[in-house]
């Protein structure tokens, strides 16, 4: 607040609706240091830890061969279940938004379930459907396809934990916009498909890149699901997060963190192009951001 | 809808509508929900209940597991309570202060959503252990972060601090500026108002964010396991110790623990809900 240069004026009043400068100074501060200590410090701290010998240590850490395996796969499992849950997302938002019928909220509430289910629990589902005291499991292991401990074991734990990231960004989004633009566009001749593609994704596609960015972002760093199902088999079913856990157990420190820093970095990407979008199209994402 | 041709009205669980595609989107995903999601935890479902009641109950009371889930319990409850006392004075200043960087600020909020869980894990490990760079200025004072149940409670406080600014957040956007005038008119000072107005008017928001700090918090692994040091009894968390089960092999202590995980999983779902359907009595909108 700017001192008074007249000492005769009469002392300001200060805006009821906010609290003095000295209150301010304090909350603010508060903020500040407890976001520093709990996310700005572990975020410095992936970098100081993986360029402490130098960066020629660091990327002869990363470019190790089981590690290069690690990321290659990483790759491959976010390429097979991010497309997979962009189509679900898709298919659930049209059927959700646009019809009206009985049975939608049970339907959303059973998308969001795997928000609400503990990592580990998507994996040991898996182990307990495709293990050997299933029925599944050794019937498909005879015939020569192996779930668990297998790559397809992977991917089916990142699909469950990624499930919702696409369904939940555009149902809101679609169910705001209502169904006016569709119907003009049949009206007009348009069949579906033309519909959807020329009306209704132009519509979604912000929100859609949205959805797509946190889900990618949570394929390539998901951990528990997948610990549970991968067995370890270095060089086969190792993704970047469980490379990560080999090198530090083995008190590779620096390997350790030079491979996160990689993954900090996919982090930090996401966080630029997910501000970057809703700074921009704000108004075209969804309604409720608040919850996810 | 004012073109209903007799055939259809019988359909009466869902409106007609000339857009097409109903069949296929929801036929499609319902089938596949059911594959990746519904089938595989009715699998847990089904293997817990052929375990029998008593089978059940002498698994479940093994004193390790319980332990494991009380260390689970009461170290997500003190995580979820910091981050709904922090979470709202974090979005507080991000909504009612303007100061250089607020912008950037907003964002890393999201941090946890974007970092993998075991890179959080090892880099909260090497900053709160013993030698780290705030464990040293407790190391002194005998106190120990990580590698006890306190080094727990900073990791969950970590995964869950955006569930409470991001739901508190908009609620507090949304705040009527003429209610604080009108307190203020009335004589009210700046705590009153804010104690007594703001504040229950932000309840069902905190206790939501509260709630789902909490539900992530029981569930969370990746980040926990590196720096809770995992000792038995002490600091070893309920989903831990499913993965141990499983490595051992033991599937009916794993399932036994994956199904009241499950349970607890549904019982803050229904919490959340009750929040919901409150708020809406109370205050006319939903968090």
């Amino acid at each position: 607040m700017p001192s008074s240069a007249n000492p005769l004026a009469a002392p300001r009043m200060r805006d009821p609706t906010t609290e003095g400068p000295l209150t301010r100074r304090v909350l603010l501060g508060i903020a500040l240091i407890f976001l520093a200590l709990v996310l700005l410090l572990p975020l410095v701290a992936v970098f100081a830890e993986a360029l402490r010998n130098g960066i020629g240590t660091a990327l002869l850490a990363v470019t190790d061969r089981d590690t290069l395996a690690a990321i290659r796969l990483t790759l491959l499992v976010a390429a097979i279940s991010v497309p997979l849950n962009l189509v679900f997302g898709v298919a659930a938002a049209w059927a959700i938004a646009k019809f009206e019928f009985r049975g939608k909220a049970f339907l959303i509430t059973l998308i969001d379930l795997p928000f609400s289910v503990s990592p580990v629990i998507a994996g040991l589902v898996y182990v307990l459907l495709f293990g050997a005291s299933s029925v599944l499991g050794p019937y498909l292991s005879a015939q020569g396809f192996h779930v668990l401990f297998a790559v397809p074991g992977v991917v089916l734990a990142t699909i469950f934990v990624t499930f919702p990231f696409v369904a939940r960004e555009l149902i809101p989004l679609m169910q705001a916009q209502g169904t006016g633009d569709e119907e003009a566009a049949l009206s007009l001749g348009a069949d579906g498909w033309q519909t959807f593609w020329h009306v209704t994704l132009p519509n979604i596609r912000w929100a859609l890149l949205y959805g797509v960015l946190l889900c990618n972002a949570r394929a390539m760093g998901e951990f528990g699901a997948v610990s549970v199902v991968s067995g370890r088999l270095r060089g086969e079913t190792v993704t970047m997060p469980l490379q990560i856990e080999i090198l530090y157990n083995e008190y590779s420190f620096v390997a350790a963190f030079a491979v996160a820093s990689l993954l900090a970095l996919l982090a930090l990407v996401t966080l630029v192009l997910k501000s970057l979008l809703e700074w921009h199209y704000g108004h075209e994402l969804a309604a409720s951001n608040g919850r996810r | 809808m004012n073109t209903l041709s007799p055939a259809r009205q019988s359909w009466n669980w869902k409106r007609p509508s000339v857009i097409p595609g109903f069949g296929l989107t929801l036929g499609f995903a319902t089938v596949y929900l059911s594959l990746i999601i519904l089938i595989p935890l009715a699998g847990l479902g089904w293997r817990s209940a052929s375990l029998g009641w008593a089978d059940f109950w002498r698994v479940a009371s093994d004193p390790r597991i319980v332990a494991a889930l009380r260390t689970s319990f009461w170290t997500s409850l003190v995580a979820a309570s910091v981050n709904a006392v922090f979470g709202v004075i974090v979005a507080w200043v991000l909504v009612r202060y303007r100061f250089p960087g607020r912008r950037i600020i907003d964002a890393v909020v999201d941090l946890p959503f974007a970092l993998p869980t075991a890179v959080a894990g090892i880099a909260l490990t090497a900053i709160y252990a013993p030698t780290g760079w705030v464990g040293q200025l407790f190391a002194p004072f005998d106190i120990r972060i990580a590698y006890s149940p306190a080094g727990i409670v900073v990791a969950l406080i970590f995964v869950g601090l955006p569930f409470v600014v991001r739901t508190v957040q908009p609620v507090m956007q949304e705040i009527d500026r003429e209610i604080e005038e009108a307190a203020a008119t009335l004589g009210a000072n700046r705590y009153q108002t804010i104690f007594r107005v703001i504040l229950p008017s932000l309840l069902p928001a905190v206790l939501t964010g509260f709630s789902l700090a909490f539900g992530r918090a029981i569930g969370e692994y990746g980040s926990v396991i590196f720096i809770a040091g995992n000792i038995p009894y002490v600091s070893e968390i309920a989903p831990l110790l499913i993965v141990i089960k499983l490595e051992e092999f033991s599937y009916p202590a794993a399932t036994a623990i994956g199904s009241i995980m499950l349970v607890i999983a549904f019982v803050v779902l229904f919490a959340i809900n009750l929040i919901q359907v409150w708020s809406r009595r109370k205050f006319g909108h939903a968090v």
